[in-house]
């Protein structure tokens, strides 16, 4: 469906000036290779400044890189960036082409844009609006809705004129429940119904735990795991994540409570750890009874997360998928 | 912290397939043809006057209509007035295809907006022309209401204000294009407002200020800037028998300076949404 090879984009270093910090050079992408399958929710996970968004624009032809291949569905979009279009239907992070838009009219318009004509652009442009739940609020000016709406309003944008391939970036930031609900349902629908792909960017990982078939981890432009959720989740199965809340501090003269310390990672009154599961059962075992129990405020066990894994597998200096 | 299991380090990663890539070539989808999609991009454009143009149209004619108010009192000679009315109204036209222009699409480059239309299977023209064309007409009710209130302030006859209708797409034509042009040719959004802000105060002060008076190098430049030919057409229609061979020679130019700026700006937004 899309295979990605070699792929590298290089950004020039930039000389400081006055009020500007000199930026070294930047790999954005390093030989990245991967293989999406058809009919599948394919996801790149990684840090701010992993690479992720520019590996997307490099698929969607708005970025030629410096290095490398990318075919979608057979055609060379490297050699020829201006097909990616008539392939894919791509949702930027970006709204400000749409923002003075009416919800119908930014429909309509990128469906015309797309090849339709009127009649069909307003058929798809009223089923869309439809299924996502905007029709109540299609005459209303996309500048004028909350983030979350706004966002849905360009998905369903992006809908209109029935594409292969849909190339995500983030979709659902800023969105509500429902909507999110509306997104992931309208996004399976054309899995089944048109055996549409979609390539996600995302920085959630509950998210991608839920809706992706598979997942790429990157890190400083390179591919450091493909994997489905489960099978990413299997490598670091052997853990277990501990979270301890103290009430106002940690009980340090408690000695095994003392030797933990040197194992978490402390954030204000909170200590996580990665654990065993048996040390894991010894440690709630031991904060849950005696002295320490006085000072605990709250205590929580989890199996390992995707985030987890990101921090396993070495991920940019252990800053976690979203930074704080 | 974790201890990483050796089978997960990063040359553990298998995201490419051994199978062969996927043989067949899929069908390509449509593409817009340039047409409709011309007035898909209008009418969108149109629509956002409605919300967030309207202020800035009475501004560009409350402009024009000021001017032409303090320059009652400088202009005695009727050659002098009718140069007065006609780049009063021409600087309508400047400030919204020329400056507004320039402004939306430098903001629409550094905000990431194109790579909307740069995702769509749409002709570059369609939508540098489809922007232009709205932006022109934008300019519409503001250089009537400007061309008729300076008539009537300066005595001038009504009679061939139609040529306006002329000179509103022609200039329009050529005044957009160069705005659009700056837009997108600029590095930062603040480099296309002040190459708009200057555009439009050139045509201000080159076109509203009658030509005699201006010294050599001034009325080079004035000849050199496209709304001056807008300017010219317009003002020449005021007098008793209008040399009308002269006022096509000038809308001319000013075609010919659309169609060179639009194609440069379609140029332009080639290279802006494809980095």
């Amino acid at each position: 469906m899309c295979a990605v090879r070699g792929l590298t984009k290089t950004y020039a270093a930039v000389r400081g000036r006055r009020g500007a910090p000199a930026v070294p050079e930047v790999r954005a992408t390093d030989g990245v290779e991967l293989d999406v399958r058809r009919g599948e929710i394919f996801g790149l996970l990684g840090p701010n400044g992993a690479g992720k968004s520019t590996l997307v624009r490099q698929l969607t032809g708005l970025l030629r890189p410096d290095a490398g291949s990318v075919q979608i569905l057979g055609h060379d979009i490297v050699r020829h960036p201006e097909r990616a279009a008539r392939i894919l239907a791509y949702l930027g992070q970006e709204s400000s082409a749409l923002d003075e838009l009416t919800v119908s009219l930014a429909a309509e318009t990128t469906g015309r844009l797309r090849g339709l004509d009127v009649r069909q652009a307003r058929s798809e442009r009223d089923a869309v609006l439809e299924e996502l739940g905007l029709t109540p609020i299609a005459g209303r000016a996309l500048k004028k809705l909350s983030g979350g709406q706004r966002r849905l309003a360009c998905f369903a944008a992006a809908l209109v004129g029935e594409r292969p391939l849909l190339v995500l970036d983030e979709p659902t930031t800023g969105m509500d429940p429902v909507a999110r609900r509306a997104v992931w349902a309208a996004v399976d629908r054309r899995r089944a119904e048109q055996g549409a792909t979609v390539v996600l960017v995302t920085h959630n990982v509950i998210e991608a735990e839920t809706v992706l078939d598979r997942v790429a981890v990157l890190d400083q432009g390179r591919v450091i795991a493909c994997d489905t959720p489960a099978g990413l989740k299997e490598r670091v199965a052997g853990e277990v994540r501990v979270e301890l809340v103290w009430r106002e501090r940690a009980p340090l003269e408690v000695p095994e409570v003392a030797v933990l310390r040197e194992r978490a990672v402390e954030s204000g009154r909170r200590w996580t750890l990665r654990l065993a599961p048996e040390e894991a059962r010894a440690v709630v075992a031991t904060v849950t009874g005696g002295a320490a129990f006085a000072a605990l405020d709250d205590f929580t066990l989890a199996t390992p997360s995707l985030e987890d894994v990101y921090l396993a597998l070495g991920g940019a200096a252990r800053q976690g998928l979203v930074k704080a | 912290m974790s201890v990483v299991p050796a089978e997960v380090l990063p040359g553990g990663a298998l995201a490419v397939e051994e199978t062969a890539p996927d043989a067949p070539v899929a069908e390509l989808g449509p593409r817009a043809r340039l047409w409709p999609s011309l007035v898909a991009v209008y009418r969108a454009q149109l629509s956002r006057a409605r919300v967030a143009r309207i202020p800035l149209l009475f501004v560009a004619t409350f402009q024009s209509v000021g001017i032409m108010i303090m320059m009652r009192g400088v202009v005695d000679s009727r050659g002098e007035a009718q140069s007065v009315v006609a780049g009063s109204a021409v600087v309508v036209v400047a400030y919204v295809a020329l400056n507004l222009l320039a402004q939306y699409f430098g903001q629409l480059r550094a905000s990431g907006g194109l790579d909307h239309y740069a995702t769509l299977p749409v002709p570059p023209a369609s939508v540098v022309l489809g922007a232009a064309a709205a932006y022109a007409s934008f300019t519409v009710p503001g250089t009537l209401v400007t061309a008729v209130f300076g008539c009537v302030l300066f005595g001038l006859p009504l009679a061939n204000l139609w040529i306006l209708l002329a000179v509103i797409p022609l200039a329009g034509a050529a005044l957009a294009g160069l705005g659009a042009a700056c837009g997108l040719l600029a590095s930062r959004p603040e480099i296309a407002t002040l190459l708009g802000q200057l555009g439009m105060s050139a045509a201000l002060l080159l076109g509203v200020l009658p030509p005699d008076r201006m010294p050599g190098i001034i009325q080079f430049a004035r000849d050199l800037l496209p709304s001056t030919y807008g300017v010219e057409a317009f003002a020449r229609t005021f007098g008793a028998r209008p040399d009308w061979a002269v006022v096509l020679a000038d809308l001319g130019v000013c075609a010919g300076v659309g169609v060179v700026s639009l194609a440069v700006a379609t140029w332009a937004y080639r290279r802006a949404a494809v980095r």
